[in-house]
C-alpha cells in the first residue's frame, strides 16, 4: 500500500508485471538476445539513474527480487503477472504461466497470474485455453499480436481464429484481455502499430474487458477515439508512466488526453516490472499535477487524489472482482516480510 | 594530404545530403537522430553508408524507406557513381540490404513485401502526420505572437513569410512547413491561404481550437516515438555498472559501434 504524505493509505494494484527468464541459457537465437536488449534499453533510457540494474540481474531476477521490489520496497498491494511466450525466441518461453505460478504460490494473496495463447495455433489454442482455465483458473490473458509464429510475423485481434478463442474465453469466464501492440513486421504496407482491430473485437465481444497496454501509444489518437466509442475498452499505463520522470510535461499531455477521452474510471496503473519498479513511479505519480495550461486545453481535467486512487488500484480491482476492503483486511494479516536468506 | 582533404570534403557532401532523409514516422532527419553511423568514400566516386536504428525491432517498412531514401540522396550527388547502403543489427536487415542494393526498382521490392498491396498509402498517412506537426508549430508560434484566430485562418503565404518568428522550433519548422505546402500543391502563390488542412480545405475562425487539438494529438504520438527513439538510440549497446557512487551507464562493446567519422574538411 502507498502511504500519502498526509497519512492516507492507498490501495495499489499493479496491473502489468512480468516474471521473466531472458537469460542467455534460455535464449534460442539472436532474436531472444535482441528482445531483452530492447527491454534493457527501455530500462536504462527511462529510469532514474539510482534505479538502474545490471544486465545479468535484468535478464533473470529471483523470486525474492520481485517480492521485495513490488511489495517490500515498492508500494504494491497486489500485482497481475502477465505471461508472454515468444516461443521462437526463448526455449522455455519468456515468462511462462507455469514459472510465474510457481513463484506466485509463495504469496498467493498478492498475485494474479494471467495466461496467454496464440490463435494461430488453431484447435491447439482452444485446448490450451481449457488447460489454463482448469489448471490455473485464470481470470485474464495477455495477447501479444506481434509474436512470430513460423512464417507469420503477427496477427490481428479480429482474425477469425482469434474470434474462436475469444468466444471460448467468454464462455469460460476469462473476461480480461490485455492487449500489447508490438511492431508489426510484415506486410510492409501495414501501419505497424495500428489499433483498429481493437475496435472490431471490443464491439463483437462486449462481455470481455479490453485493456490496451501502453494506452495504444504511439497511436494514442486512434486509441482514444476507439475507447470513447466502446465502454469495455481500458487503457493500461505501462510504458507511459516512466515519462513522468524523464519528460513530465509530456506525461501531462498524455494524461490530459486520456482523462478527457477515456475517463478516470478506465485507466489502469502498471509498472511494467522489471523494466521499471513501482516505488519511484507511484511516488512521483502521487506528487504529480497536470500543468495548468495543458489541463485548460482539455476542459480542466486534473489528477486529483480521488482520480489517482482509482488509477492506482480501484479500477483494476473492479475488473478482477477484488473487494478492496476485504483484501486490505486479508493483507493486514500477512504483512510483507523478507525471508531469511 | 590533398587526397585526405578531398575525401573529407566529399564525405561532408554526403552527410549534408543525408540531412534530407527523414524517419517517416518521426519526421526528423536521420542524421539528427544519430541513425547514420558511417560514411565512407573510396576513389572519389564510390560511397558506402551504414545506418542503425534504435532497436532490432523498429518497423521494417520505415527501415526500407530510409534505406531507399539514403540511396536516392547519395546518388543525386553529381560525382557519385556507386552507392552501397547497409542497415546493421535489424530483424529485417538482410531483406533491406539485398533490396536496396539490388539495383531493382523501389516498387518491385515493396510489391514483394506488401502482399501485393501498395506502400504509398502508409507513406501518405505519415506525410499527413508530418504536415500536421509542422503546421502546429507554426500556428502555436503565431498564437504566441498574439495574433487573433481570424487573422491566423485568413493569413496568406506572403504574410506568413514576413512573420518575424524568434523561437528555435518555429524557425526550424517554418521552412519545412513551406516546403511541404509547395510540394503537395497546397499553397504556392503569395496570395494563397497559408493554413489549409491536409485535405486542402480552408480553416474557419470558429474551428481553429478544434483543429489545434487534433494537431496536438498527432504530435503527442510523434513525440512518444521521437523521445523513445532518441533515448533508445543513445542507450543501445550500453550497460549499467554499479560502482561505489551507484549505477552508471557505460558502453559495453568498445569498438562494436563504429564512431561517427570526423567529417570536417580541415581534419
Amino acid at each position: 500500500m502507498f502511504k500519502t504524505p498526509d497519512g492516507r493509505e492507498i490501495f495499489v494494484l499493479d496491473s502489468h508485471v512480468h516474471y521473466w527468464d531472458a537469460s542467455p541459457e534460455n535464449q534460442t537465437n539472436v532474436q531472444g538476445r535482441q528482445f531483452i536488449d530492447c527491454f534493457y534499453a527501455y530500462h536504462t533510457n527511462l529510469s532514474p539513474e539510482d534505479q538502474l540494474w545490471e544486465k545479468a540481474k535484468f535478464e533473470k531476477y529471483s523470486e525474492e527480487d520481485i517480492y521485495r521490489d513490488l511489495f517490500v520496497d515498492g508500494p504494491d498491494d497486489m500485482a497481475i503477472v502477465q505471461s508472454t511466450y515468444l516461443k521462437e525466441f526463448y526455449n522455455n518461453g519468456f515468462s511462462s504461466i507455469e514459472r510465474s505460478t510457481s513463484m506466485a504460490e509463495r504469496h498467493p494473496e498478492r498475485f494474479i497470474v494471467n495466461g496467454s495463447f496464440d490463435p494461430r495455433d488453431g484447435e491447439k489454442a482452444l485446448e490450451y485455453i481449457h488447460y489454463m482455465k482448469e489448471t490455473f483458473d485464470i481470470k485474464g490473458v495477455k495477447m501479444y499480436t506481434a509474436e512470430w509464429n513460423g512464417d507469420s510475423k503477427g496477427w490481428a485481434l479480429n482474425d477469425p481464429a482469434a474470434y474462436k478463442c475469444f468466444e471460448l474465453c467468454e464462455k469460460l469466464g476469462i473476461k480480461n484481455v490485455h492487449v500489447h501492440k508490438g511492431p508489426t513486421i510484415r506486410p510492409l504496407s501495414k501501419d505497424a502499430f495500428d489499433v483498429h482491430d481493437v475496435d472490431h473485437a471490443a464491439t463483437d465481444f462486449v462481455n470481455l474487458n479490453w485493456i490496451i497496454e501502453h494506452c495504444g501509444l504511439p497511436r494514442l489518437d486512434d486509441f482514444c477515439w476507439i475507447a470513447t466509442q466502446e465502454t469495455n475498452v481500458y487503457a493500461g499505463l505501462a510504458v507511459a508512466m516512466p515519462f513522468i520522470h524523464s519528460r513530465p510535461r509530456y506525461f501531462g499531455e498524455v494524461m490530459a488526453e486520456l482523462l478527457w477521452w477515456v475517463g478516470e474510471d478506465k485507466l489502469l496503473f502498471g509498472s511494467d516490472y522489471a523494466i521499471w519498479t513501482p516505488q519511484w513511479l507511484v511516488e512521483q505519480f502521487w506528487d504529480y499535477q497536470i500543468p495548468e495550461d495543458i489541463s485548460a486545453e482539455r476542459g480542466g481535467v486534473q489528477l486529483t487524489d480521488e482520480v489517482k486512487e482509482k488509477i492506482l488500484g480501484l479500477n483494476a480491482a473492479k475488473l478482477y472482482d477484488i473487494d478492496v476492503a476485504q483484501k486490505r483486511a486479508q493483507l493486514a494479516g500477512v504483512p510483507v516480510q523478507i525471508a531469511a536468506e | 594530404m590533398l587526397v585526405a582533404n578531398l575525401m573529407a570534403e566529399l564525405e561532408m557532401d554526403v552527410w549534408n545530403r543525408l540531412d534530407a532523409v527523414t524517419d517517416p514516422e518521426l519526421d526528423e532527419p536521420i542524421t539528427d537522430m544519430g541513425f547514420v553511423e558511417r560514411v565512407e568514400v573510396t576513389d572519389a566516386k564510390m560511397v558506402r553508408v551504414e545506418f542503425r536504428l534504435p532497436t532490432y525491432w523498429c518497423s521494417p517498412n520505415f527501415a526500407f524507406l530510409m534505406a531507399f531514401g539514403i540511396r536516392q540522396e547519395v546518388m543525386s550527388l553529381p560525382w557519385v557513381v556507386e552507392a552501397t547502403v547497409q542497415l546493421n543489427d535489424h530483424c529485417f536487415n538482410d531483406q533491406v540490404n539485398d533490396g536496396v542494393n539490388s539495383g531493382r526498382s523501389y516498387h518491385d521490392i515493396f510489391a514483394e513485401n506488401c502482399d501485393g498491396a501498395d506502400l504509398d498509402e502508409v507513406v501518405m498517412k505519415f506525410l499527413a502526420k508530418a504536415f500536421d506537426r509542422r503546421q502546429e508549430t507554426v500556428l502555436l508560434g503565431l498564437q504566441g505572437l498574439g495574433l487573433a484566430p481570424a487573422d491566423i485562418v485568413s493569413m496568406t503565404l506572403g504574410t506568413l513569410r514576413q512573420i518575424p518568428f524568434r523561437g528555435e522550433e518555429e524557425l526550424r519548422q517554418l521552412p519545412r512547413y513551406l516546403e511541404l505546402l509547395a510540394s503537395q500543391g497546397l499553397a504556392k502563390n503569395s496570395g494563397d491561404l497559408a493554413f489549409p488542412t491536409w485535405d486542402g480545405k480552408p480553416l474557419e475562425t470558429g474551428n481553429l481550437s478544434d483543429h489545434l487539438a487534433r494537431l496536438r494529438s498527432t504530435r503527442i504520438n510523434m513525440e512518444f516515438n521521437g523521445a523513445l527513439c532518441r533515448g533508445l538510440a543513445k542507450t543501445r549497446y550500453k550497460e549499467v555498472e554499479i560502482g561505489p557512487d551507484g549505477p552508471t551507464l557505460v558502453d559495453f562493446i568498445a569498438g562494436h559501434v563504429p564512431p561517427r567519422e570526423e567529417t570536417t574538411a580541415n581534419s
